[in-house]
């Protein structure tokens, strides 16, 4: 690992160095009183003082619908077209916190469990993250009680922490170096700064720990019927998850062509386990909430060694009935 | 309409709690007169719906203008009310949509106790439907004022411009169906999202698939609509659904005379036919 310094003017000049070589840049961009990831044409347009996005980035690597193949059956004969990796853009993900960082990596272990994923490997092969470490949380949020930290690196190609007339650059894998060398005059030598007298300070909301041992044995506990009472169903927490990657397989067809799609589905959603018998496995609301809560703090960790939270907070401030999560599971 | 009586609630338990709406509830469920009360509690940011089987959690409940949630969506979940008859805190909207599930036939009124407090802090227990519509017809419809300057401008536009407008909206969303969730009137067993022989709407994200399932549902709410707001205020991308049924609140006042307080009439202006409707077409 490397470190570097580098400007705000500097900054904003590198961003947009990599923006005219053609390189999609998203970013957190204000829009009225929303801030979420779009793309951006220039460094001006990018939002730096929000807490959050209401999003995170996974869709950069996982969109919320995207194209598997396309078909066209033609005199008895079926043309197959697969997803074009090629004309993948090569993508700079700018601003987002180490929590999203983070989230890529569980997002990984699901789309490479059994075999990889070729069409969420290729947008990762193309995708370099350039974090931005945290420095003022909020209510909902509680990163460093799921093992990360307001400047954690995991997940992140750069990770850049404000710091006086500028940033502490850190500089953590090999793409996150070809960033830099993109325009390494705009760089400069390290200062010397300690990051964590910059970062947000953010006290334990639960012990991770107990709260894994006592999920073991939590399966047919009555707390997840009192939990998801005024729970209304719908997708909003997993839609906005960085690590959720449910989804559903569609059929866009016209005709003689048509397209296979891939886009988000939620646990939540009752349909979502329903069989074509009429059998529902989870057929009211307490089963599916526990499998969330489970499928995120039990089953990941034991089967792929990574959890399917971190922290962001992001659930509990979509929800239009303040299932707050952290609440949640301290109270189980 | 019932005041509630003090003395009532002095025999009802003999724990004093916060408020007299808390009082009220302990001695619902105390009695055994209800199984469940569905109410308000405080949350993280703002108020949370909350539901209480056991008399002393009858403390947890609040209920102001913060309460804006639509807690008569739960009314209509059989999972979480079973054969039970529940009490509800019903805001001036949740009112509205009680009423509309009633001739709907969702909600039976025997087994419903329905509570409200006033702005000025009176506890109500209504007795009949006639009592909760005149409730709602003699009270304020509570403002909202960023729909009325988001309404003014959206009235303001052009065709073109408020085409403009809710293509780039809805294009944002994703589809997590919130808004139905959050919806009262949304209580099909199986809506039409989800039929796929045929497939009437795309049910993935897409601009176009959004504007269909957003028209539906607009469509839907039609002369249904109690106006709450929830679809809207539930977006966690914070599109303005709401204002589409809004508008159609509005549009059906103006074309069949119904407004959001007709509740008892029955029927919906789009299923109902009267032989004194002024289109000539069906005659």
């Amino acid at each position: 690992m490397e470190k570097r310094f580098i400007s705000q003017p500097s900054l904003m000049q590198w961003l947009d160095k990599l923006n005219s070589e053609g390189k999609h840049l998203y970013a957190p961009v204000k829009k009225g009183a929303r801030v979420d990831f779009a793309r951006v044409s220039s460094a001006a347009e990018i939002s730096f003082d929000h807490v959050q996005t209401t999003q995170s980035a996974k869709s950069v690597a996982f969109p919320r619908t995207e194209v598997l193949f396309s078909y066209e059956k033609e005199k008895g004969k079926v043309n197959l077209e697969n997803f074009q990796a090629e004309k993948m853009p090569s993508t700079v993900v700018f601003g987002l916190h180490p929590c999203d960082a983070a989230g890529f990596n569980p997002l990984t272990a699901i789309f490479s469990w059994d075999s990889r994923d070729e069409i969420f490997d290729a947008r990762m092969e193309r995708t370099t993250i350039v974090s931005l470490s945290c420095t003022r949380p909020d209510e909902s949020c509680f990163c460093t009680s799921v093992n990360g930290g307001p400047g954690n690196t995991t997940g992140s190609d750069i990770l850049l922490t404000p710091v006086k007339e500028g940033f502490l650059v850190e500089i953590l894998t090999e793409k996150g170096m070809a960033l830099v060398k993109a325009d390494a005059a705009s760089f400069e030598a390290d200062r010397g700064d300690v990051k964590e007298d910059f970062l947000a300070k953010l006290p334990l909301k639960f012990d991770l720990k107990a709260v894994q041992e006592r999920l073991t044995n939590a399966f047919e506990s009555p707390i997840w019927k009192k939990q998801s009472q005024r729970c209304l169903g719908c997708g909003a927490c997993a839609f906005v998850c960085p690590t959720c990657a449910c989804f559903d397989i569609q059929e866009d067809a016209h005709g003689s062509k048509g397209k296979r799609l891939r886009c988000w589905d939620s646990c939540g959603f009752a349909l979502f386990t329903l069989h074509t018998s009429g059998h529902n496995p989870r057929e009211v609301q307490a089963q599916r909430w526990r499998q969330r809560l489970l499928h995120k703090f039990s089953y990941m960790p034991e089967r792929l060694s990574v959890r399917g939270c971190t922290g962001c907070g992001r659930c509990s401030r979509a929800c239009p009935v303040d299932m707050n999560i952290s609440e949640h599971l301290s109270s189980i | 309409m019932v005041d509630t009586m003090m003395e009532e609630k002095a025999t009802a338990s003999t724990k004093v709690f916060s408020s007299e709406l808390s009082q009220k509830v302990a001695g619902l469920l105390q009695s055994g007169d209800v199984q469940l009360a569905i109410g308000y509690e405080k949350g993280t940011k703002r108020p949370r719906p909350c539901f209480i089987s056991e008399t002393d959690d009858a403390d947890k409940l609040i209920f102001d203008e913060h309460c804006t949630g639509n807690l008569a969506v739960y009314l209509t979940k059989k999972e979480l009310i079973g054969d039970s008859k529940v009490a509800v805190t019903a805001s001036y909207f949740a009112l509205r949509s009680i009423l509309r599930l009633l001739t709907e036939n969702q909600v039976k009124l025997e087994k419903l106790v329905v509570l409200t407090v006033t702005s000025e802090g009176k506890l109500i227990q209504f007795e009949t439907a006639e009592d909760i519509a005149a409730y709602i017809k003699s009270t304020p419809v509570p403002a909202r004022e960023d729909d009325k300057v988001l309404l003014e401008k959206l009235n303001a536009m052009t065709r073109e411009e408020r085409w403009a407008f809710w293509s780039d909206e809805l294009s944002k969303c994703f589809k997590c169906y919130a808004c139905r969730a959050a919806c009262p009137m949304c209580y099909c067993t199986k809506c039409i999202v989800e039929e796929n022989r045929p497939q009437w709407i795309q049910p993935w994200a897409s601009t176009l698939g959004n504007i269909e399932w957003h028209i539906n549902r607009a469509m839907h709410m039609t002369g249904r609509c109690s106006d709450c707001g929830a679809c809207g205020s539930a977006c966690p991308l914070d599109l303005p659904v709401h204002l589409l049924s809004k508008k159609i609140v509005e549009e059906v006042s103006e074309s069949f005379g119904m407004d959001a307080n007709d509740t008892l009439q029955g029927g919906n202006a789009l299923s109902t036919y009267k032989p004194e409707d002024k289109e000539t077409f069906i005659k």
